[in-house]
């Protein structure tokens, strides 16, 4: 059994301070593992989410050592225990208490996404035919458990604080899920390009790196949604014809 | 007298997991006003963690499946105590619901002609899980929280409820804290639905997060339903056991589906070993034969890997008792041996099953493409819960359904695999139809302050102080106690003498929740939530072992070391669980109604293989 000391960040909206807490190491650990512990014997009023323990709910995001993790799926073998280790909340969000932070706004953005909308079903008993080969990349995105370590990486909401303008790499995933969706006929391009700032994005790639699901983010989601609003928008030769065309906007 | 938030729904929704989420969107769709509670961030439910698939007979795969088979798979899954006529509408409606999933935005894994792919599951005749990978469960939930977020219903995050309101017998609200200020909040509510999901957390070694604590089981309980088959606690044959701080994460039973084997440290493939005389004509003689049925020959007969649940973990168990186990306490379960069958085995592996892949991989430095997994047993699920109408879900309580893991009846005395996802979308829908009605037709009742009132001073006692020196007991003690009693009295081989070990041992624990103290304030406060989850775990717990005591048999999900045998006698009855007007809880045995003859008959033509 070895020993580690966890440097964990204690407070709430108006502020909070570090305070060390010393837990044993066995086999294996992760670490919420460890924050269980010191929950049960030191800290019982010591807050933050959890579910699964499994990385497949996206509930114990936090950062571990300055690095946007899942709790659970940190092992302490990969973490040296010779200093302190540094647990905080995530820094997009407005803090709750401890490790946990108001992630609501998520919650709302979600909502203003124009929903899935299936074309008419290919056969007559309601359902519909798709080859898997088309349906691969959507399946990617699909693999999202909202833990939102992308949306706490990115710049354009964790410095610029941006949240009013820009929906984020979540949500832009969200979006490319729908818009990729071979059943899918709405039509979403119009949003993206101003409520929800795609343009902002400057494919730092910072999201893709802290995945947990290993989502490539930026290359497979955001890039080709950016290049269909550029297509539509912004190709000179397209707008030309668009002009030319009678009763076209 | 205190001035509670107050919200007024038609209908209120406990539990946002798949049976919850289906009735909300249910009951919305029927012009109602809802509202949808939940414990932990919406989409974050423990039907995430189901992973192999939906089942539903839509012969997308094997054209022979319809409804009767999977009727009849259901009920010799469950040894004939489920509730025939749940088992009958499971069956005939579970395609139309994850056909609507798809028509929502659910994308399933596709057959070559381009519709939903279905595989093999333990206990089901042909390939019948509709599926993605190995995270259907997050699909289904992903589905139905993106669908229903658009449908009206006003969602309450991180609130979790104390007890149902009453009016008389009728249940008319309930009485909740919300998490993140600790504060009290009330709701009124013409219909509620509770679907709260499991217990699993009531034992030591469990699949289940910190959620399923029985609140919804507790909850009817207390008032006035009545809950039955509450000695059938499901223990999945293959949970992790490596590293000992993953001990009880899921392995997915999609790894046998896929072609994984058993075998124990000699190598030896034990299921072979012992195969139950009902499940003789459909099980394959040889592995070759059994490699041949999971690659698609409609000739071949299932490998035995493929029993039902219940019949797996006790020949796990068996293997380990006898020596033969793995290193850590478990038995091998090997897929990475398709690389003698299979040309890039590793990436069809990966594909099939990759969050198993990335589980083992990072939580156990295991390659499972290259070696074998250790496994062993895990609480996973109970077949017990509020005893329910079979078509409209209500309970014996006016006003009050139930739909999912914490309603019973379906599952008799052992789930398929499978079959949760389906029951959580057929009755989920079928509670919310109704609830709504229920809604239509009943004006609201009255609200009684003082059982807020008290409910609220109960659940503030932790703060007060009054429990001093070696009385103040710590929560997290306690809730570690009773886990420790319920799987080493109660687990999965029980005798009767152990149970008695732990019903005497539950009598001290509640006598120690009344001690229970907790320091800082109602903000966030974990340790007070796990103070508050206590008297449902004991509630259940009580149940569990009640229950398994009177059932002086073995089957299914129960193995009763002192009565390894059938009782045909028992075998046409349920255990009836009821609160007294004394506060004891009492257990009765009442006759399962006779089957329609025509059910019947289905039953008689799939017995021969």
């Amino acid at each position: 059994m070895k020993n580690a000391i966890f440097r964990i960040w204690r407070g709430g909206p108006e502020g909070g301070q570090f305070v060390n807490y010393p837990a044993e190491i066995s086999e294996g650990m992760v670490v919420l593992d460890a924050i269980h512990q010191i929950q049960a014997n030191q800290a019982t009023d010591l807050a933050c989410r959890w579910n699964c323990k499994a990385g497949k709910c996206g509930s114990c995001s936090a950062e571990v050592n300055g690095t946007p993790k899942l709790m659970c799926m940190t092992r302490m073998s990969d973490i040296p225990l010779d200093k302190p280790i540094t647990v905080e909340p995530i820094k997009a969000f407005p803090p709750v208490k401890d490790l946990v932070t108001d992630v609501s706004w998520n919650f709302r953005v979600k909502k203003q996404i124009k929903p899935f909308k299936p074309r008419a079903p290919d056969a007559p008993d309601g359902t519909w035919r798709m080859a898997q080969s088309d349906i691969d990349r959507v399946q990617e995105f699909r693999k999202c458990i909202e833990c939102f370590l992308c949306q706490d990486v990115c710049h354009v909401l964790r410095d610029h604080q941006l949240h009013e303008k820009f929906i984020g790499p979540r949500f832009l995933v969200h979006v490319a899920a729908l818009e990729m969706h071979p059943l899918d006929t709405e039509d979403r391009l119009e949003e993206l390009r101003h409520a929800q700032g795609i343009g902002y994005c400057n494919i730092t790639k910072c999201c893709t790196k802290v995945c947990p699901e290993s989502i490539t983010i930026t290359d497979n989601a955001i890039i080709p949604l950016k290049e269909r609003v550029v297509d539509r928008y912004y190709d000179p030769l397209a707008k030309l014809l668009r002009a030319l065309k009678p009763g076209a906007t | 007298m205190p001035d509670y938030p107050t919200f007024e729904h038609d209908v209120l929704v406990i539990g946002a997991g798949g049976a919850g989420l289906r009735a909300a969107i249910e009951a919305s769709a029927a012009g109602v006003s809802v509202g949808l509670v939940c414990k932990s961030l919406l989409g974050k439910a423990h039907t995430v963690m189901a992973e192999g698939g939906i089942a539903a007979a839509l012969a997308n795969v094997d054209e022979r499946d319809n409804w009767r088979v999977h009727f009849a798979d259901t009920m010799r899954g469950g040894q004939y105590i489920n509730n025939w006529r749940m088992a009958e509408l499971h069956a005939k409606e579970a395609p139309d619901r994850v056909r609507e999933l798809e028509a929502w935005g659910a994308v399933f894994d596709r057959t070559q002609d381009g519709r939903i792919l279905q595989r093999n599951f333990g206990g089901h005749r042909y390939p019948r899980l509709a599926h993605v990978g190995d995270r259907t469960g997050l699909e289904m939930i992903r589905t139905l929280q993106d669908h229903g977020v658009h449908k009206g219903i006003d969602v309450h995050m991180e609130c979790t409820v104390l007890t149902l309101l009453r009016d008389g017998k009728r249940v008319v609200g309930a009485f909740a804290y919300e998490r993140e200020r600790g504060r009290f909040k009330m709701f009124k509510a013409k219909a509620v639905v509770l679907a709260t999901g499991g217990v699993g957390r009531a034992f030591r070694i469990t699949s289940n997060s910190w959620e399923y604590t029985g609140d919804g089981h507790s909850l009817a309980y207390h008032a006035g339903a009545e809950l039955i088959d509450m000695e059938f606690v499901q223990f999945h044959p293959t949970g992790m056991v490596w590293p000992p701080s993953v001990r009880g994460i899921l392995v997915t039973e999609g790894v046998r589906g896929e072609g994984g084997v058993l075998t124990n440290r000699e190598g030896k493939r034990f299921m072979f070993d012992e195969i139950p005389e009902n499940y003789r004509a459909q099980t394959a003689d040889t592995p070759e034969e059994g490699w041949r049925y999971c690659q698609g020959d409609k000739n071949a007969r299932r490998p035995p890997e493929l029993l039902t649940r219940d019949h797996v973990a006790r020949c796990i168990v068996r293997e380990i008792k006898a020596g033969r186990g793995s290193p850590h306490g478990g038995v091998f379960l090997d897929i990475s041996w398709l690389k003698e069958k299979l040309p890039q085995a590793a990436e069809h592996i990966k594909k099939k099953l990759p969050s198993m892949y990335h589980q083992f991989k990072q939580l156990a430095d295991i390659d499972i493409t290259q070696e074998a997994m250790e496994v062993g047993p895990t609480t996973h699920y109970i077949m017990g819960g509020v005893r329910v109408d079979s078509d409209t879900q209500m309970s014996s309580v006016p006003g009050l359904f139930a739909a999912g893991e914490c309603a019973a009846g379906i599952n008799g005395a052992n789930r398929l695999g499978g079959n949760s996802l389906s029951d959580l979308l057929v009755f989920g829908k079928r509670a919310g139809e109704h609830a709504a009605n229920f809604a239509r037709e009943n004006r609201a009742g009255a609200i009684h302050l003082s059982q807020a009132e008290e409910t609220a001073a109960k659940a503030l006692k932790p703060f007060d102080g009054s429990g001093t020196g070696a009385k103040r007991e710590n929560p997290f003690a306690i809730q570690h106690d009773l886990q420790n009693l319920m799987q080493d009295n109660v687990g999965i081989v029980r005798r009767e003498d152990e149970m008695l070990v732990a019903k005497e041992g539950i009598a001290r624990l509640w006598m120690r929740v009344h001690e229970v103290s907790v320091g800082g304030n109602r903000e966030y406060n974990p340790g007070w939530h796990t103070a508050l989850d206590l008297p449902n775990l004991l509630t259940v717990s009580e149940a569990i072992t009640l229950a398994a005591l009177e059932r002086k048999e073995s089957r299914g999900a129960q193995f009763r070391e002192d009565y390894p045998d059938k009782d045909p006698a028992l075998g046409k009855v349920n255990i009836v669980l009821r609160k007294t007007p004394d506060g004891t809880m009492e257990v009765r045995r009442e006759p399962i109604a006779p089957m329609p003859a025509e059910l019947e008959q289905i039953i008689e033509e799939m017995k021969g293989g």
